[in-house]
């Protein structure tokens, strides 16, 4: 059997249950989204992307700017988490770093969302430890149980995950490249942005653009932590099922999401295909 | 590991070592951000009452243990779901992912690109109105409510991992190895078997927990293709949660960190840094 032929018949097993069990239902899931009830049943429409975007463009918008910010800040705080264990200087510090930020890791969405709507609360620990060390006065003391709920929820959950993956990348760049510029005197900042960055580059972006997606398809926290208007789509989405049964515009707003995503994917591809030129 | 360029480690020794100052600045704040919500959940889940304005619980105590485990609680149900739906959707995700990582990362493929991007299509999509049809379709052959069902779905959502991360550990194993078997005469499948797989084994136990871990998570799957009639963990922590009752939404939270926390301890010994350079790539 040619070699082609055969790595395709040890790959399409796992790819038919991607076909099967997810590509065929988003097919349905777009189909319905361009399906609205008529008279004579159910016809071709853009109806339901009217009635989305009517209702929901403050939603869309606002989920894209919270994935975006959270992307971000996670990016950095990985590179830095990343670049501290790689080029940190004194052993001690590094190992306690390496012990203390993966714990949120595996924490799964629906135990951050329990968990971070306890402590960010108005009377949540948060709030409690700052006043009894004297930061703020009680009258300072606000929720974070809105937008900013999600984002800290977000990059505390997926900052680690992030980092592990640019780490262990940053730990394979050569230790001769990186000691020579030391030695010409290059300060470790500029090592990390002008060398270790552009190294891992691959394995960042990989990351980042996992980090997003799932981020993108996260249902638990939006529900448990933001409980006012506006909120991401996810939400809406579970609304629009649970609240009224109506599949065209919860399929119209999983259509909108997946363009989102596709965006970050393209990002990526662009990114790689220009790397193996 | 070591991380430190030498003679940086014999500077830092000479200098008195005030950076310990924002060093410990640093990693105390950051210390207090992942441990102070941790800390949050625990004790909600001693505290009898507990509300505002005091600062810590009224009353501790263990009550709410008792009823989460009462045989009516239905936490020993949903454990034991949790845990038999999760084993078997490794084993039906490593036996689809190893032939397909094998494949993906030593055999000449056509659209090479385009299959790994396949496999994250499942974290690309809100599952939410995919899970609906899904659900319909399975109500049709009489998979909706079983644990097939359900098991089938987590494969689905966890094969990306799977699938990349074994990818990441074949493409780690020296190919020369593999070669050097088939020249004194093992069969392409006795040099798998015997060189390949071994050598890949830490990072293919890593894409396991990691499925594991995935289906211990997974959520909006479970609720619309498993309940009512498979009863999951965090079923019972959102309906807990959305019902007020910290104390049990915080009893079952920590019972789903557990295996979360063990893995989160262990896993550089699984995933090495060569493997992990090769995700994605």
């Amino acid at each position: 059997m040619p070699l082609p032929l055969l790595g395709l018949m040890l790959v399409l097993p796992a790819l038919a249950v991607i076909v099967l069990l997810f590509v065929v239902p988003l097919a349905a899931s777009v189909a319905g989204a361009f399906e609205v009830a008529g008279r004579f049943g159910p016809t071709f429409g853009l109806g339901n992307f009217t009635k989305t975007f009517e209702l929901y463009t403050a939603d869309i918008v606002f989920t894209v700017l919270i994935v975006s910010l959270s992307t971000v800040l996670i990016g950095v705080l990985a590179i830095a988490i990343g670049g501290y264990l790689t080029l940190g200087e004194n052993p001690r510090a590094v190992a306690v770093l390496r012990w203390l930020y993966r714990w949120p890791m595996f924490i799964p969405f629906i135990v951050v969302g329990q968990v971070l709507r306890t402590f960010l609360a108005k009377n949540g620990l948060m709030n409690n430890v700052l006043i009894g060390a004297g930061l703020i006065t009680p009258l300072q003391a606000m929720s974070f149980l809105d937008w900013r709920g999600i984002v800290i929820a977000f990059v505390w959950k997926q900052t680690p995950f992030v980092a592990l993956l640019v780490a262990g990348a940053m730990a394979s760049v050569d230790r001769g490249t990186l000691e020579a510029a030391r030695n010409l005197g290059a300060s470790r900042v500029r090592i990390l942005i002008e060398i270790l960055v552009p190294q891992v580059a691959t394995t960042l972006m990989v990351s980042l653009v996992l980090s997003f997606v799932t981020m993108m398809s996260v249902l638990s926290v939006p529900l448990m932590i933001n409980v006012q208007s506006p909120t991401m789509i996810t939400a809406d989405i579970a609304f629009r099922i649970n609240a009224y049964g109506d599949y065209g515009v919860a399929n119209a707003l999983g259509l909108v999401s997946l363009a989102i995503s596709a965006c970050a994917a393209w990002f990526y591809l662009r990114h790689s295909v220009r790397e193996r030129a | 590991m070591s991380m430190t360029l030498p003679h940086a480690q014999h500077r830092a020794g000479l200098r008195v070592d005030l950076w310990w100052i924002p060093r410990g600045l640093v990693l105390g704040v950051l210390a207090f951000v992942i441990f102070g919500p941790l800390a949050n959940l625990v004790l909600w889940t001693v505290a009898e009452r507990w509300y505002f304005p005091h600062a810590l619980p009224i009353d501790y105590g263990f009550s709410y243990w008792g009823r989460v485990f009462a045989p009516r609680g239905g936490a020993m149900e949903s454990l034991a779901n949790s845990l038999i739906v999760a084993s078997l959707t490794v084993v039906v995700s490593l036996a689809l992912a190893i032939p397909a990582g094998y494949a993906l990362a030593r055999l000449r493929l056509p659209f090479r690109a385009l299959i790994l991007i396949a496999f994250l299509i499942p974290q690309a999509f809100p599952n939410l109105p995919v899970y609906v049809n899904v659900a319909r379709l399975f109500y049709q052959i009489g998979l909706n409510g079983t644990v097939p069902g359900v098991v089938l779905v987590h494969v689905t959502h966890g094969l990306v991992y799977a699938v990349w991360i074994a990818t990441a550990a074949f493409a780690a194993v020296d190919a020369e190895l593999e070669e050097a078997a088939r020249s004194i005469g093992a069969s392409a499948l006795r040099a798998f078997l015997d060189v390949t797989l071994p050598l890949a084994a830490p990072g293919l136990l890593a894409s396991a927990i990691f499925v594991f871990l995935e289906s211990l998570d997974e959520f909006t799957g479970s609720y619309f293709v498993g309940a009512p009639d498979v009863n999951m963990l965090p079923l019972l922590l959102y309906s807990a949660g959305a019902g007020g009752n910290y104390q049990i939404a915080s009893i079952t939270a920590l019972l789903l960190l557990i295996p979360s926390i063990g893995f989160m301890l262990v896993v550089e010994r699984f995933l090495k840094s060569d493997v992990l350079s090769k995700v994605g790539q």
